[in-house]
């Protein structure tokens, strides 16, 4: 059996694994100087804003609240249990039980004009920064029930980023609607939600 | 099932014992029989049926108010009784009018109608006289009218259709 030796040649290819980690040594062992010690630099350290390192850390970590309203929910949970369409490769599998401690809510279904009070008052109690998933036609435009008893769409009484349509939507689409959200945050900066929808004067006082 | 003999048998019964004023009517129609009772007297009736009857029916499976516009009187209360042990079913109903939809509460006879007719009146306006707490149970207690009833209207947005997209004032903006 052949073993092939090659030479560790420190003016070879720079991204070559051995050539980078004979630099590194170099570099450990203070050998390195001059212009060699700037490239170094310039290869291994990487720079950015505070404000974009905190939006990927938002993005990748988006919590969402444990709220069900009907029949999407269960697609909801499918996108969480189920190992064909794992919402923590998304970091959005840790649903929260508390608003406080939530980043995003899934509006997953239907919203009553009894309900939607309540869903108004969590949503009021999460921290900035928030988010808002409306999930299936119900909660964007209350669907087929163009009735007396629901609120025609949730973006009636809250503000929503993304909306998922089906009728429920496959968990694939809900975990689709999580990475355009993840998307969102990372593209713009944070502003909270009422200067990202001019509603300043809408705070309410207790 | 008490068939249509066993439904004027009861009803004979019950005009007997209750009143004659209390039976309205029998109807028997697909095998399901019908007791069309008087409003002011379904407390009594049911009352009869569950404990002094020679064949009673002793449990309620179901309370539901009905609307039959254009129907007069529109307004109407089913009672739906089962006999566990002999496994018989009999409906019983009252009709009254919208201006005066006032029924005797059956709560203390079968407890089970007490959020039945808490729904009834949520929805119908139904006033179940002797209720201890009728208020609304599903729709929000500060909700105007009785939706279900047939002359409310539905409710929600007009839709955008074809044959209506130019009836809808500048819905394209």
């Amino acid at each position: 059996m052949d073993v092939i030796r090659q030479r560790l040649d420190e003016n070879g290819d720079p991204h070559d694994l051995r050539v980078r980690q004979l630099r590194a040594r170099q570099m450990l062992r203070g050998e390195l100087e001059g212009e060699d010690l700037e490239q170094y630099v310039e290869q291994s350290v990487m720079l950015t804003t505070l404000e974009k390192a905190q939006n990927w850390a938002r993005a990748n970590a988006p919590w969402p609240l444990t709220f069900g309203l009907a029949c999407c929910a269960i697609e909801m949970i499918s996108m969480v249990g189920s190992p064909r369409v794992d919402a923590s490769r998304m970091g959005a599998e840790v649903f929260r039980a508390s608003p406080r401690q939530a980043d995003m809510i899934i509006l997953a279904g239907r919203v009553s004009i009894k309900m939607a009070p309540v869903l108004r008052r969590i949503y009021d109690q999460m921290l900035e920064p928030k988010w808002v998933i409306s999930m299936g036609a119900c909660a964007s435009s209350a669907g087929m029930f163009n009735n007396y008893a629901l609120v025609q769409g949730a973006d009636k009484f809250m503000p929503v980023d993304i909306y998922v349509p089906g009728c429920p939507p496959r968990p694939e689409a809900l975990l689709y609607g999580v990475i355009k959200l993840q998307n969102k945050i990372k593209g713009e900066p944070d502003m909270g939600w009422r200067a990202r929808y001019q509603a300043e004067g809408t705070e309410e006082v207790a | 099932m008490p068939d249509a003999t066993g439904l004027e048998l009861i009803a004979a019964d019950v005009r007997d014992k209750v009143g004659d004023e209390a039976v309205v009517d029998t109807i028997y129609y697909r095998e399901q029989a019908t007791l069309e009772v008087a409003p002011a007297s379904v407390r009594d009736v049911l009352v009869y049926l569950k404990e002094h009857a020679d064949e009673r029916f002793d449990q309620l499976m179901s309370l539901h108010g009905v609307d039959y516009l254009p129907d007069e009187p529109r307004l109407g209360v089913h009672y739906e009784l089962l006999s566990m042990e002999r496994v018989e079913r009999l409906r019983v109903r009252t009709r009254m009018r919208i201006d005066d939809p006032v029924v005797p509460s059956v709560v203390d006879i079968y407890p089970t109608a007490n959020f039945q007719e808490r729904e009834a009146y949520d929805f119908f306006g139904i006033q179940f006289e002797g209720h201890p707490d009728l208020r609304r149970i599903l729709l929000p207690e500060d909700y105007a009218g009785f939706p279900q009833r047939r002359d409310y209207p539905i409710g929600g947005e007009p839709v955008i259709y074809t044959y209506n997209e130019h009836q809808i004032p500048r819905w394209y903006e």
